[in-house]
């Protein structure tokens, strides 16, 4: 090749097998995509209505609850991964669902992993409708539905914020992805494990290739966000 | 009849006293201002009376209806309230929305909606913003539809929370004329806080001072400006000069006070022995030969000792014994040539001169 040196090689073929739209490099990429974004709708559709009964409600022990969510924001994935394992393989209790190694395995240990991190933002976005927005709410004669609409709906954009955090999180572990989906070539495998493990068998264009798009998805959410955040 | 009556009201955030032992009646159809230096409670007495947040003890009746025993009623009641705060609150929605919000919180009809939002916003000159987003507004044109977001509702009691104090002059002769016609035309109750001494006289039938979390004076403004009940009134009121004394003798209706080996006259009765004479630098007059035809009780010479121009006045400081600060306008310092040092003649009347009882 130019000039023998593996990285710039490495490099130039990773374009070509994203230019041509190579066959795995589309799979592993679509399935990434699949089994976070799926994750991702899963853990909202938990984690926000329960962050904002979190943040409307008094009851004791509020303050441990949001503390303890905020710990979790940085749980080790490989724990997430461990436990994952344990449960869903033939000697935990949800062996029999038969979710181990496959991509439904995945989509819920990502959902279990990005849970605490969606919860957590969803109350400090609440939290961040000031305190005279509140008192004008009230104010203006609104009833206990009236303020908790009016309040999600003014911080929609900070939840929508906090969404993407958790999908950026979740379509770039690799911890616990690998534990529970086993990397499984044309079944589990992922972007992040596909680098991991090209990588270590010096197949540097393919991990250049789909570090590539792993960036550009990165990107592209942290420009999402900060269209979001603009707003 | 009273449109609000508290008594004893109490409110606490903590251990932080917030409101103590407060009495308020407001009659309807009254403007009353709440001045007080900031931290007096202005605001958390407002939002106690506007039904936003709960006393912790004491009686609130609103419209004649006990609020205490019927909390159920409490979103009935705030319906028929408004209240606009001190800083411009918007919604992050267009402006039309932010004004349609109480309305669709009371079930207005959507033409009914569109209709007097459509006025209110007209009312307050922002038409042209109907769909702009609010947020992108600037501050007084947020408190505009701040302001028009309540009005739309047609509030019977309006609260205004200190509603000017970030706003510029033009911004601040809008909103208080427009609440100044609503008052007269339709006969709105009004209740604002303001630490704005000249913006409560302006606008108030009667005034209220706070002070540290309680009501301590109530009265028509020149009342509370002229013979405030203590010390710490005056000094809110802005009466330059507090001087401790003595009455010694009465002279027909007036009391005499020492103060320093100078006697002053008072018209006001002694309310004690030891007593603080609280007198307004704009009632002492200056003047450069003895008066020959001066109809004032208290006359004496003093000396010049220093002389601070602040705006359109001269605060100037003569001895006599004591220390007073008078209140010169410019043109008359001028006029006069004061200059430090100078000998001239003081005058005061014995009805300015305000005697409150000395506090240990």
């Amino acid at each position: 090749m130019v000039n023998g040196n593996p990285i710039i090689e490495g490099f130039i073929e990773a374009i070509e097998l994203i230019v041509t739209l190579d066959p795995q490099v589309v799979e592993i990429t679509i399935r990434s995509l699949y089994v976070s974004l799926t994750a991702t709708f899963f853990a909202a559709l938990i984690a926000l209505p329960i962050g904002a009964l979190i943040y409307f409600y008094d009851f004791r022990g509020k303050h441990g609850v949001v503390s303890l969510l905020q710990t979790l924001y940085a749980l080790p994935t490989v724990i997430v991964g461990l436990v994952m394992f344990l449960m869903l393989s033939n000697i935990g209790p949800f062996g029999f669902l038969r979710l181990l190694y496959t991509p439904g395995g995945m989509i819920v240990t990502q959902t279990i992993l990005i849970i605490p991190l969606l919860m957590g933002l969803t109350v400090s976005a609440l939290s961040g409708i000031d305190r005279d927005k509140r008192y004008t709410i009230t104010a203006l004669g609104a009833s206990r539905l009236q303020t908790v609409v009016t309040i999600i709906s003014e911080a929609r954009f900070a939840v929508m914020a906090g969404v993407l955090l958790g999908f950026g999180r979740a379509i770039a572990e690799v911890g616990s992805v690998m534990i529970v989906g086993g990397n499984i070539r044309g079944a589990t495998r992922v972007l992040t494990t596909a680098i991991t493990l090209n990588t270590s068998m010096a197949n540097y264009s393919l991990s250049i290739a789909l570090g590539i798009i792993l960036l550009s998805v990165a990107l592209g959410v942290n420009i999402a966000l900060s269209l979001v955040q603009r707003r | 009849m009273a449109i609000i009556e508290a008594h004893g009201i109490r409110k606490s955030y903590g251990s932080l006293l917030a409101l103590h032992d407060v009495d308020l009646s407001v009659g309807e159809g009254e403007i009353l201002a709440l001045i007080g230096p900031s931290g007096s409670g202005k605001s958390t007495l407002l939002r106690v009376l506007d039904l936003i947040e709960p006393a912790n003890e004491g009686a609130l009746s609103v419209f004649g209806i006990n609020v205490v025993e019927e909390r159920g009623r409490l979103i009935d009641l705030r319906r028929r309230m408004g209240m606009l705060f001190q800083r411009p609150i918007v919604f992050n929605s267009s402006v039309y929305d932010n004004v349609a919000m109480g309305l669709r919180y009371r079930g207005a009809s959507n033409e009914d909606i569109d209709r007097r939002v459509k006025e209110a916003l007209e009312a307050v000159g922002l038409s042209r913003y109907i769909k702009s987003r609010a947020t992108d507004l600037s501050g007084g044109e947020q408190q505009r539809v701040a302001l028009s977001r309540v009005l739309v509702t047609d509030p019977e009691i309006l609260f205004l929370d200190e509603p000017t104090a970030n706003l510029d002059p033009t911004s601040t002769a809008t909103i208080e004329e427009i609440v100044v016609r609503l008052n007269r035309e339709a006969g709105m109750t009004v209740l604002i806080s303001t630490h704005d001494l000249a913006q409560g006289q302006r606008l108030a039938h009667r005034v209220g001072v706070m002070i540290e979390g309680t009501i301590a004076q109530t009265g028509p403004s020149q009342d509370v400006f002229r013979a405030p009940k203590d010390r710490r009134i005056a000094q809110f009121v802005g009466v330059q000069n507090i001087v401790p004394g003595r009455v010694v003798s009465r002279r027909g209706d007036l009391a005499v006070v020492e103060a320093k080996g100078k006697q002053i006259l008072s018209a006001i009765p002694p309310p004690a022995d030891e007593v603080e004479m609280a007198i307004r630098g704009e009632d002492i007059s200056l003047h450069r030969r003895e008066p020959g035809h001066e109809e004032t009780e208290n006359l004496f010479p003093a000396t010049v000792t220093a002389v601070e121009p602040t705006a359109p006045f001269v605060n100037v400081t003569v001895h006599c014994g004591c220390d007073l600060v008078a209140l010169v306008t410019a043109r008359r310092a001028e006029t006069l040539g004061l200059r430090e040092g100078m000998e001239v003649w003081v005058s005061i009347l014995a009805k300015a001169v305000h005697l409150i009882p000395r506090e240990k």
